[in-house]
């Protein structure tokens, strides 16, 4: 990069034309990043899905979805503000649209708990997505989230009832679900969402049964840099090693480097996968989708013997 | 000085020695108990009530007329699908759990009677990986629940589980919402599912078919939960409060129908099945 610039520099200073030597060298500076960025270690991924300026659920509703109008509550003790409902717009037609917001300070993530549910959250998002079947609208769930919260008050309240709760229920909603996962798909906490016809994945997104963190601190017994890098590759956590497995249907390409160069090119992508998957799900009927949706999980896992 | 020490070693070597086939020392208050009056007390410690951990095979005896009368899926074995390389290999791991077990899975599935009434029946190991949920118990306990809604028998299943085997990565994640949605079919029909939690049940076994009886039966003491104990105290940096997570807890949160103490489990259940389908 610095040659670059010099040569840029020198150019101007003496007034002469180096377009093609810029050319060359701004090429082999394209392909070195390329390069970089796809032999990015599983680890080094899981730091970009986690990236400080990674675009969240907001920033992609904004730039995806038009006439967004969100619904707070669950009808039974509160709003969760680390998860976001509402109507949304693509390509003219009404979609639910549920998903994890996570802040961009302090403030706002005290507010939205770093994205992390309590059990009141993944009522709420039933509650909305029951109000989609019942007006016979896709749901559109965006995952971004380190995990269902662990703490007094989401064990009083059932955190497992209430995620069990919501995969046992979105196997048996009668309306197409697609979900995307846009920057971490921490465990049961993003499953408790993520129940869907058909899943997509941002390229530099993840998802796990666990944190590289935690798998290292109760494998290895101890979490240092070595042990988390060696969870998170063991693990096979990244989108292309999800697609691989089977578990996820395509992986959404990001700009180079990552979602956080370039939020509007990325939303762009995004939007394009949502709209292609969607116009593909709404062709089916109720029975084909619940069929296929059950199929789909049934055949997930891999054993030996029949 | 010395010798003194020495002999108090050999003391308490020679306590050890009790021949522990025949006496089993209550983890909770310390009580000795003669093994065979421990089997006639239901695994429970005459003195405190404490109950011991027992296994899919004693579970079958206590709650089925005739124990397991046909075991289901008995060779589905793991495969190691992302060939897991930990501190240990999972397939390594795996093999030990199997020579160590005699059987080779976490859970045990199968048909059997509860006072004359056929049901599907399915229990969990805790020994075998601490009970963790991977694509074998998945698909087994998919199968179980498949089979009770095609043959209407009301479906029992014992869980003890610390959650997902994350050395089969989200593949175990995904079998949360495998066993969810069979449930979810059974759900539908009036075939009564009845899940009955023991100690420990926590993480993705909880947050999918444990949680999901239509009625939720616990035994006492149990710790059953979401996240560990010490996950949650890491989180929120405080001491958890007593009895935080216990079975009487979650009673008391609305989360289970009933605390049932192992004596009165066969009865209790036998009489809601009664009331649901007899």
């Amino acid at each position: 990069m610095s040659q670059i610039g010099q040569l840029k520099k020198m150019a101007s200073q003496r007034g002469l034309n180096v377009d093609n030597e810029l050319k060359k060298l701004e090429a082999r500076l394209d392909e070195l990043r390329a390069e970089t960025f796809k032999s990015l270690s599983p680890m080094e991924r899981v730091q970009i899905a986690r990236h400080a300026q990674r675009p969240h659920s907001l920033d992609m509703i904004e730039r995806i979805f038009a006439d967004w109008i969100e619904m707070h509550g669950d009808r039974s003790f509160r709003d969760d503000p680390a998860v976001i409902c509402g109507w949304a717009r693509l390509d003219g037609e009404s979609v639910m649209v549920i998903a994890q917001q996570k802040g961009r300070n302090t403030k706002e993530n005290l507010k939205r708990n770093f994205a992390m549910m309590h059990p009141e959250g993944y009522r709420k998002a039933l509650r909305m997505m029951k109000m989609a079947e019942k007006y016979k609208r896709p749901i559109i769930t965006i995952i971004d989230t380190p995990g269902a919260y662990p703490g007094i008050g989401a064990e009083e309240r059932g955190q497992a009832e209430a995620i069990a709760r919501n995969l046992l229920e979105m196997s048996l909603i009668e309306v197409p679900i697609l979900a995307a996962v846009i920057g971490e798909g921490g465990s049961g906490g993003a499953l408790g969402l993520s129940v869907a016809d058909r899943i997509i994945m941002m390229e530099y997104a993840i998802y796990s049964v666990i944190s590289p963190e935690g798998c290292a601190s109760i494998l290895w017994k101890e979490n240092t840099e070595e042990t988390r890098n060696q969870a998170a590759a063991a693990l096979k956590l990244t989108a292309p090693d999800l697609y691989e497995l089977g578990v996820i249907d395509q992986v959404v390409d990001e700009p180079e480097g990552g979602a956080h160069n370039d939020w509007d090119v990325a939303a762009r992508v995004l939007r394009q996968a949502l709209t292609e998957n969607l116009k593909e799900l709404t062709k089916r009927s109720a029975s084909d989708l619940l069929d296929a949706r059950y199929e789909k999980y049934r055949k997930m896992g891999a054993w030996n013997g029949d | 000085m010395a010798w003194f020490r020495k002999e108090k070693k050999r003391l308490t070597k020679q306590k050890r020695e009790l021949p522990p086939d025949v006496w089993a020392k209550c983890d909770s208050c310390g009580e000795i108990i003669y093994r065979e009056k421990l089997a006639d007390n239901f695994f429970t410690c005459p003195k405190c009530d404490h109950h011991f951990r027992i296994g899919p095979d004693d579970y079958a005896q206590l709650l089925l007329d005739d124990g397991l009368e046909e075991e289901f899926d008995a060779d589905l074995r793991s495969v190691d699908p992302l060939n897991f390389v930990g501190p240990t290999r999972y397939a390594d791991r795996y093999e030990k759990a199997i020579r160590k077990n005699g059987r080779k899975e976490a859970v045990v599935t199968g048909s059997g009677r509860i006072d004359d009434l056929n049901v599907k029946f399915g229990v969990m190991d805790f020994g075998f990986i601490g009970g963790s949920m991977g694509s074998v118990v998945g698909e087994k306990i998919a199968r179980v629940a498949e089979r009770a809604l095609d043959e209407e028998n009301p479906l029992i299943i014992v869980s003890a589980s610390g959650g997902a085997r994350m050395m089969e990565g989200v593949l175990s994640l995904m079998q949360m919402v495998k066993t969810s949605a069979a449930l979810g079919r059974l759900h539908k029909s009036s075939v009564p599912y009845i899940s009955l939690l023991t100690h420990p049940t926590t993480g993705g076994v909880t947050a999918s078919f444990a949680m999901l009886g239509d009625v939720i039966i616990a035994e006492p003491g149990a710790l059953i939960g979401f996240a560990g104990p010490r996950v949650i105290e890491q989180t929120i940096r405080q001491e958890l409060p007593e009895g935080f997570q216990r079975s009487e807890f979650l009673l008391e949160h609305g989360m289970v129908d009933m605390v049932v103490p192992r004596p009165e489990l066969k009865p209790t259940i036998s009489k809601l099945l009664q009331h649901m389908v007899g």
